[in-house]
């Protein structure tokens, strides 16, 4: 039994002195995993139109009924194109079904995750906050 | 005369400045120590090093709302607290921190000591049974039990010291241990010692009357605000009169090479605390019926043998 006592404290004391996990957070930053599911990011195109042909997949998969899409048919071509897109991140649940039931993988779930606010207008994200900033996705 | 009474009430005031300050840092030390047990950084955002932190706790706690339950009784309830915090500060009248900073140096101390801290039971049992709740009144129970059971075992370790010693004064009690310190001639007597003030200042593995998982937090459980703060002090200064009574009857007191006898004193009684913190971080809390069988079936008769054995020594050599 003694032995046994010994051996813990010996074992709490080499945690003592070994490095803490601790994340600073608002200095050191997290990095997510790679298929983490934060805010999402609309793809463009090569002439950074957005990949999006407005079907409405997404809209009627979405469990939140976070979605809401304004779409106008295509001046030059068939086919719709998407004039507005906007995600309400006040009830989305980042559940990635829109991610997974688009045709054209033009919605992906990026990696941003500090969505605090201390307003509720800016957490309703229209299509250019969400658009890709970069040309082309590494995840494509 | 009026000199002699001025001059006393300043050291008075000093003396406990410097242990209120001692205990609101032991506080921070605690909660950092343990966050390092457990492998993170403990609070470290309030001021360099969290070095704020206790003057951010206690600010804190002047604001929460001062409440008193419904049925309570009122006078024991407010009078509960104040007993637990004065009848630990005034242990400390007789406690020398240094050849010389002491209030009071009585030649009955360590009897003045064992009566005042036993006081503090009282303050516990009253606040468990004025708090008119189930769960402070079984804290309230089971302090009076644990104290009890305790203070026996903790009483005979220290007539070993007292034997040795031959003197009940603390100061001459640290004297007598220049060169050698009592915890090499009473290694079982520091033991017991050990294991008893751990259970009177109720602390880990023996917190029983306040664990907060099955009592949810004992006797404090209706206490808020300061009648809550002053439950905390009272324990915080409790366990650093526990490190400075280690640190006086087993560690040799303020003796020390090289150092002034303060340093010496404060590096040993902060690092008792650090021993009742590394402690707390090591082991599960007690059953409360193993609690009372360590008691009386090991630690008391270990206790006897103790003191019979010094006793024989002593007459024989």
């Amino acid at each position: 039994m003694i032995k046994a006592l010994i051996v813990g404290l010996w074992t709490t004391l080499r945690h003592f002195f070994s490095r803490s996990v601790t994340l600073e957070y608002p200095e050191q930053k997290w990095t997510p995993p790679d298929r983490f599911r934060g805010r999402h990011i609309h793809l463009t195109n090569e002439e950074r139109k957005p990949l999006c042909v407005a079907c409405g997949l997404c809209e009627k998969v979405c469990p939140s009924g976070c979605i809401t899409i304004e779409s106008e048919k295509n001046p030059d071509g068939p086919g719709k194109v998407v004039t507005d897109y906007r995600i309400n991140y006040l009830r989305c649940c980042f559940c990635g079904l829109c991610v997974e039931v688009c045709p054209k993988n033009a919605i992906v779930m990026g990696h941003e995750y500090e969505l605090a606010s201390e307003d509720k207008e800016s957490l309703i994200m229209n299509l250019d906050q969400l658009l890709d900033k970069r040309m082309k996705s590494e995840n494509q | 005369m009026i000199v002699d009474i001025v001059l006393q009430i300043v050291k008075i005031i000093v003396i406990f400045a410097v242990i209120l300050t001692c205990v609101a840092y032991l506080t921070l030390m605690e909660r950092r120590c343990l966050g390092f047990f457990q492998v993170r950084l403990g609070p470290n955002r309030v001021g360099p090093w969290g070095l704020f932190q206790p003057i951010a706790d206690g600010l804190k706690l002047f604001f929460k709302e001062d409440m008193t339950v419904l049925h309570a009784n009122k006078f024991y309830f407010i009078l509960a607290p104040v007993i637990s915090f004065v009848a630990v500060l005034s242990c400390f009248a007789v406690v020398p921190f240094a050849g010389n900073a002491y209030i009071i140096d009585i030649p009955v101390a360590v009897l003045y000591l064992m009566a005042i801290s036993s006081m503090g039971v009282y303050g516990v049992l009253l606040a468990g049974w004025s708090s008119n709740n189930k769960y402070s009144a079984m804290g309230g129970y089971r302090a009076t039990a644990q104290m009890i059971s305790y203070e026996i075992p903790l009483a005979l370790a220290l007539v070993g010291v007292l034997i040795l010693s031959g003197s009940m004064s603390i100061v001459d009690i640290v004297n007598s241990q220049n060169g050698m310190w009592y915890i090499v001639k009473q290694p079982l007597g520091f033991i017991i010692f050990l294991i008893c003030i751990l259970a009177e200042t109720n602390r880990c593995p023996f917190d029983l009357y306040e664990c907060e998982n099955e009592l949810v937090a004992g006797y404090q459980t209706c206490y808020s605000s300061m009648k809550f703060g002053l439950f905390y002090i009272g324990e915080y200064a409790h366990i650093f009169l526990a490190c400075c009574l280690i640190t006086l009857f087993y560690l040799g007191g303020w003796n020390g090479p090289v150092l002034p006898a303060l340093a010496w004193f404060f590096i040993k009684v902060f690092f008792c605390a650090f021993c009742f913190i590394w402690i707390r971080a090591t082991y599960p809390r007690v059953r409360y019926d193993q609690l009372m069988n360590l008691s009386w079936k090991v630690v008391l008769p270990l206790a006897f043998l103790n003191l019979i054995v010094t006793a024989v020594i002593k007459v024989m050599f």
